[in-house]
């Protein structure tokens, strides 16, 4: 995987253009045709597609929709085969029979996000308009554009309440956006490695990924797609820095310490020597086989313009959960330093303010930020707990089909 | 992985536990402060329909608790009492935690701020027989009220019921009731406890409110 002549990462599929997303698997619902979104920078969007999946049955009652919201370079399809990659679901541990988000008990929704690159309309789709791909033209989101996209799909679904919405990382933003905008339509929200703003360092971390993908020459000023080309390297370099922020120390040291890759000794040059760097690489690589280098644009831009308190509680994050009725669950990692456990205390800080119902959990792993896409017994247990008690609490029966 | 809700706990408790559920009003909005486990908490919710909270230090006992459908926060008591507005709760509880509290005088203002009333439950330091042991033996009185070595036990304030009385007195606490357990169980209940029951109680849980 690494090239040897180098350091560069080589992806082999830098000059070919993204697959098409028309060809994806699942439900895909046209969402604003009589009333454009009016989005959070002011510019309306009309007709958009949402592409979504589900897992496990709809009640009668349509009263156990549990939606899934995921991550940055997350999708819909959480908990099946990737159709681009083959590998299984980004959450397949979490979610299916007997897991902690049970598809014998809950109905599973999971939507692309708005600006996403797996079918929901983003940069990369066509835009009526111009019978064109957006790129650039498209206009710049927020979290909370996202969640009133999924509000349109939650009520062209005929749902009236959902009985939980779950999500980690950029996940979490879109549950705490969920739960302040709309607190009537969610029963329970779990927050999961999340924060109610984005950190400076995190709006950091996003440039210096934006940076690499702008300073990749395929790039073409965001219309690659005009030129057949991809801006792989860009992108699979902002990959691999993110991935960094992802995991820990520890976790690094403990998977790789300082081994070397297939070779006794260093090379005294720049091929990729330690493991770490292969692994990296790798991760990189594999990154621009799905994801579409303007939606890591977007996506990350609306990461950063995320701060829940200054957006809904003119400055204090109490305000933006007054009388919420909403079930809280908020989970950190001890050693997730992107999203640290402190920002989960300012939500819950913020939550007990406004009196509002909420556990919160500290989770002790060494995995890092990822540690809420892995197998860790002990949130899976308070997840599946906590979902279980509000079931109790929201009537819903153990098992929803025969 | 386990997907099944743990089922509604038994509604039999522990004594003093028992004892501070009776001191509840039903379906009021209470604070568990220390709640461990979250037993009881549970029971509260079950069979008096209150609307629960709860604040525990230990990873385990969260999970426990949270795995058991309660609202319940991890967190350091003392620090995270501040987070609630005033009036927040009808009944805030401090179960066999005073001894863990470093600043209980503040950890007290703090109950009686977020809550109508307090109960609070704590092992008395001067029943007698603990009494004898430290006269007697000359050492560190039973491990029950220590909760472990006196060298590594988190109970650093040994409160008797004297002593919390006048404490409760400096502050200007109304004690509206108090409840006394003996060595085998026996409980005595007593408008306001005097020497004697000081030497006589085991355990002691007060019901209090501001003045």
């Amino acid at each position: 995987m690494s090239s040897a002549t180098g350091g560069t990462v080589r992806t082999g599929v830098a000059a070919s253009p993204a697959p098409p997303t028309a060809g994806l698997s699942g439900h895909r619902t046209v969402l604003g045709r009589e009333t454009p979104l009016r989005l959070a920078s002011g510019a309306n969007l009309g007709t958009f597609t949402v592409a979504w999946q589900t897992y496990g049955p709809l009640n009668a009652e349509r009263s156990n929709a549990v939606l899934v919201c995921h991550a940055l370079t997350g999708d819909q399809f959480a908990a099946e085969p990737h159709p681009v990659t083959g590998r299984p679901g980004w959450w397949d541990l979490a979610i299916g029979p007997g897991k902690p988000i049970d598809t014998d008990r809950y109905y599973v929704i999971c939507a692309n996000v708005l600006g996403g690159c797996m079918g929901t309309t983003g940069p990369r789709e066509t835009d009526p308009a111009t019978g064109e791909p957006y790129g650039l033209t498209f206009p710049v989101i927020t979290i909370g554009d996202m969640v009133a996209a999924q509000k349109l799909l939650v009520d062209a679904l005929g749902i009236e309440r959902l009985f939980c919405v779950i999500g980690g990382s950029m996940g979490a933003m879109q549950v705490l956006e969920w739960a302040s905008r709309y607190p009537e339509r969610v029963f329970a929200a779990c927050v999961i490695a999340g924060a109610a703003r984005h950190s400076a360092q995190n709006i950091a971390f996003h440039e210096v990924g934006r940076q690499a993908i702008m300073a990749d020459p395929e790039w073409c000023g965001g219309e690659y797609f005009r030129h057949g080309k991809r801006p792989a390297r860009g992108l699979a370099v902002a990959r691999m820095a993110a991935h960094i922020t992802y995991l820990s120390d520890r976790a690094l040291h403990r998977k790789f310490g300082r081994s070397l890759q297939d070779r006794q000794a260093v090379t005294f040059g720049f091929d990729a020597d330690f493991q770490v760097e292969s692994y990296l690489r790798h991760q990189g690589s594999t990154f621009v086989e799905r994801f579409d280098a303007n939606s890591y644009l977007y996506i990350t831009r609306a990461m950063d313009y995320f701060d829940l308190a200054q957006d809904r509680g003119n400055g204090v994050l109490a305000n933006a959960f007054k009388g919420s009725p909403v079930r809280f669950c908020v989970v950190s990692f001890t050693s997730d330093w992107l999203f640290p456990t402190a920002e989960s205390r300012t939500v819950v800080h913020a939550l007990n303010a406004a009196a509002a119902a909420v556990s919160f959990v500290e989770v002790e792993t060494d995995a890092g930020h990822d540690a809420f896409l892995l197998d860790e017994p002990e949130f899976f247990r308070v997840l599946s707990g906590f979902l279980g008690g509000a079931a109790e609490l929201a009537g819903l029966a153990r098992r929803p089909v025969a | 992985m386990m997907n099944r809700t743990p089922p509604p706990r038994t509604g039999t408790i522990r004594t003093d536990l028992q004892l501070i559920a009776d001191m509840v009003a039903p379906s009021s909005r209470v604070l568990d402060v220390g709640c461990g486990d979250g037993t009881l908490l549970s029971y509260l919710v079950h069979f008096k329909g209150v609307d629960g909270r709860g604040i525990e230090l230990s990873p385990e006992g969260v999970s426990e608790a949270v795995a058991h459908g309660l609202a319940v926060i991890q967190g350091d008591a003392e620090s995270v009492v501040a987070d609630y507005p005033s009036d927040a709760f009808d009944f805030v509880i401090l179960s066999q935690t005073l001894p863990a509290i470093y600043d209980v005088r503040a950890m007290l203002a703090e109950l009686l701020r977020i809550g109508r009333h307090a109960v609070v439950s704590f092992p008395n330091f001067a029943y007698w027989r603990l009494r004898a042991q430290l006269l007697v033996n000359g050492r560190a009185p039973d491990s029950r009220i220590l909760n472990a070595p006196w060298y590594a036990t988190p109970n650093i304030r040994l409160v008797t019921i004297a002593d919390f009385l006048a404490l409760a007195g400096q502050l200007g606490v109304h004690v509206e009731r108090a409840v006394l357990i003996g060595r085998s169980g026996r409980v005595r209940r007593v408008a306001r406890p005097g020497w004697f029951d000081n030497l006589r109680a085991e355990q002691a849980v007060f019901l209090i409110s501001r003045d």
